[in-house]
């Protein structure tokens, strides 16, 4: 976490997002959406089903393209995709019967730098294998990728975004399906990349992992509700807001997210 | 042993037994590589269509006398374009969109030949191949396209293999995945348009997925199953042209139930995988997935 003063806030930026509004064919899934996330944060993006999470991350991928407004990724709008956003998106959307190896999605990671055509070589093979030490999967490598657990799962996909050099992971619900222990494990390994100087973005339903180990929280429900500090943002007002009817508070003060 | 050995060597004597041999393996090695893109993808459905497709193209291609190659070319081409280009509008689903333009194409070529004279036999002969009436420059252009079709399956297998994966990410790190994803329709129409001769259009399909199939039952990686699909679709050709000469029967016929054949034999046996071993209660075939 930084405390940075206002005039020097824009420097430190890995994701700066403007006025921007997106949907599909008439209808909006964003709308006024501007907010910031500093470098080298454990933010988290939280907000309602359909509230336009994943449209977001769309955006900042470059796989989305907005009616207006702009995304700025360390402070470059063009393209900003092409190694510096690495992104894990929700298992679900994955294809875990295809016959590839863990280490074959991992090389993955480096097929936007290699270009058309060109093989991965010795540096890739080599970052890739790194990769895969980082997130401990290292003897999984030659495995089909179906054959891993859920949570070995999302570390092969953070190994890619590695592997890729990635400096901004935009990861689309890791948490969801993990037992306790490999939500924990999972959690632990978030917490060292941001240590090392990643800067990580992570849709989840998890309100309670947000508010207890992240540094700062985006809550959205079609629009920006808050962003900052996950203790300023999660106000009973504010989550009320993003979570209209969803959201229950209980007398005791504890909340649940139906 | 003479008799034994003539078994073997007589069907070869005959140059269109050795044409059509050269043409089955072509074709079924091509199809075999290709058709793994296919069954990984879901895309069985378009596999099927655009022979039939091609149908079109081929029967008037036949009645003006031009090249079958090329009508059937154009026709599975300009088909696959069509239901991508009307799916992609958003109103109609792709399926949907298959399932109207390839019978009106195919609908289109049997109104074409009924108005030629031979009409019960040419029209036998396209719909089901037949691989002993092929010429050797049907083999040339076979092995010309077919070679075409590897050599970009080999040149840009990265590619393919990361638009067929996830597609989302590679569009992310700037492939144009919606070009790859034409390319193997592209793929997909040229290997029919070279198998027709070989198995007619109705079977083409059955080239394209079965070896494929059997492959992925015996191997677990993508290169893998590309080349046991391959060896699995020649080796349905061969023995298929055997039990044809043999046996008196349809060459298309034999070559598509030899694959059927050794696609039950690995479904039933496959190493850990197959049904038998499965049904087989002292043993676990399959590591359980860790959770």
């Amino acid at each position: 976490m930084s405390f940075e003063t206002e005039h020097e806030s824009h420097s430190g930026c890995a994701v700066d997002v403007r006025d921007l509004r997106a949907g599909y064919n008439s209808h909006v899934a964003l709308e006024d959406v501007t907010f910031t996330i500093e470098t080298g944060c454990l933010a988290g993006l939280v907000g309602p089903n359909g509230s336009g999470k994943s449209t977001l991350l769309k955006v900042m991928l470059g796989l989305h393209k907005p009616w207006s407004g702009e995304v700025l990724i360390f402070g470059h709008s063009e393209h900003p995709t092409h190694g510096h956003v690495g992104y894990t998106p929700q298992t679900e959307l994955v294809d875990w019967t295809f016959p590839v190896s863990v280490m074959d999605v991992v090389l993955m990671g480096r097929y936007g730098k290699l270009g058309l055509i060109r093989r991965p070589g010795r540096r890739d093979r080599e970052l890739a294998t790194a990769a895969l030490e980082r997130v401990r999967l290292m003897d999984r490598a030659q495995r089909q990728i179906g054959e891993l657990s859920g949570g070995e799962q999302r570390r092969a996909l953070i190994a890619r975004a590695l592997a890729q050099e990635a400096d901004l992971l935009l990861l689309d619900e890791p948490l969801a399906g993990l037992d306790a222990t490999a939500q924990h494990d999972l959690l632990r390994l978030l917490e060292e990349l941001r240590t090392e100087g990643k800067t990580l973005f992570v849709a989840t339903h998890d309100l309670s992992c947000v508010a207890a180990d992240f540094d700062h929280a985006v809550l959205i429900n079609r629009h920006v509700v808050a962003f900052g500090r996950p203790a300023d943002v999660f106000t009973e007002e504010n989550l009320s807001t993003a979570f209209e009817r969803h959201l229950f508070v209980l007398p005791q003060g504890t909340t649940i997210i139906a | 042993m003479n008799e034994f050995a003539n078994f073997f060597t007589d069907p070869w004597q005959l140059e269109f037994m050795r044409r059509g041999l050269f043409a089955a393996i072509i074709v079924s090695v091509v199809a075999g590589i290709v058709g793994s893109y296919v069954i990984l993808k879901g895309m069985a459905f378009i596999s099927d269509a655009l022979p039939h497709a091609s149908f079109g193209g081929i029967a008037i291609a036949f009645a003006a006398g031009a090249s079958l190659y090329l009508g059937g070319a154009i026709a599975a081409l300009a088909t696959a374009l069509l239901i991508g280009f009307v799916s992609r509008r958003g109103l109609i689903k792709y399926d949907t969109a298959i399932g109207i333009f390839f019978v009106a194409a195919f609908a289109l070529g049997l109104a074409v030949i009924q108005k030629q004279n031979n009409y019960t036999g040419d029209l036998i002969a396209l719909v089901f191949g037949n691989v002993l009436t092929v010429t050797w420059s049907d083999v040339y252009l076979a092995a010309a396209i077919g070679g075409a079709v590897l050599i970009f399956v080999v040149v840009f297998y990265k590619e393919l293999l990361f638009t067929s994966y996830d597609p989302a990410m590679a569009a992310a790190t700037g492939l144009p995945v919606a070009a790859f994803q034409y390319a193997l329709l592209v793929l997909v129409a040229l290997t029919t348009v070279i198998a027709v001769q070989t198995v007619g259009v109705i079977l083409v399909v059955a080239l394209l997925i079965t070896p494929a199939a059997t492959a992925q039952l015996l191997v677990r990686s993508l290169p893998a199953i590309m080349l046991v699909g391959a060896a699995i679709g020649a080796a349905s050709s061969v023995i298929g042209l055997y039990i044809a000469w043999h046996a008196d029967l349809s060459a298309s016929a034999s070559i598509v139930l030899t694959a059927t054949a050794l696609f039950l034999l690995a479904f039933a046996f496959a190493p850990a995988r197959g049904v038998v071993w499965q049904a087989l209660p002292t043993r676990t075939a399959v590591p359980p997935r860790s959770s």
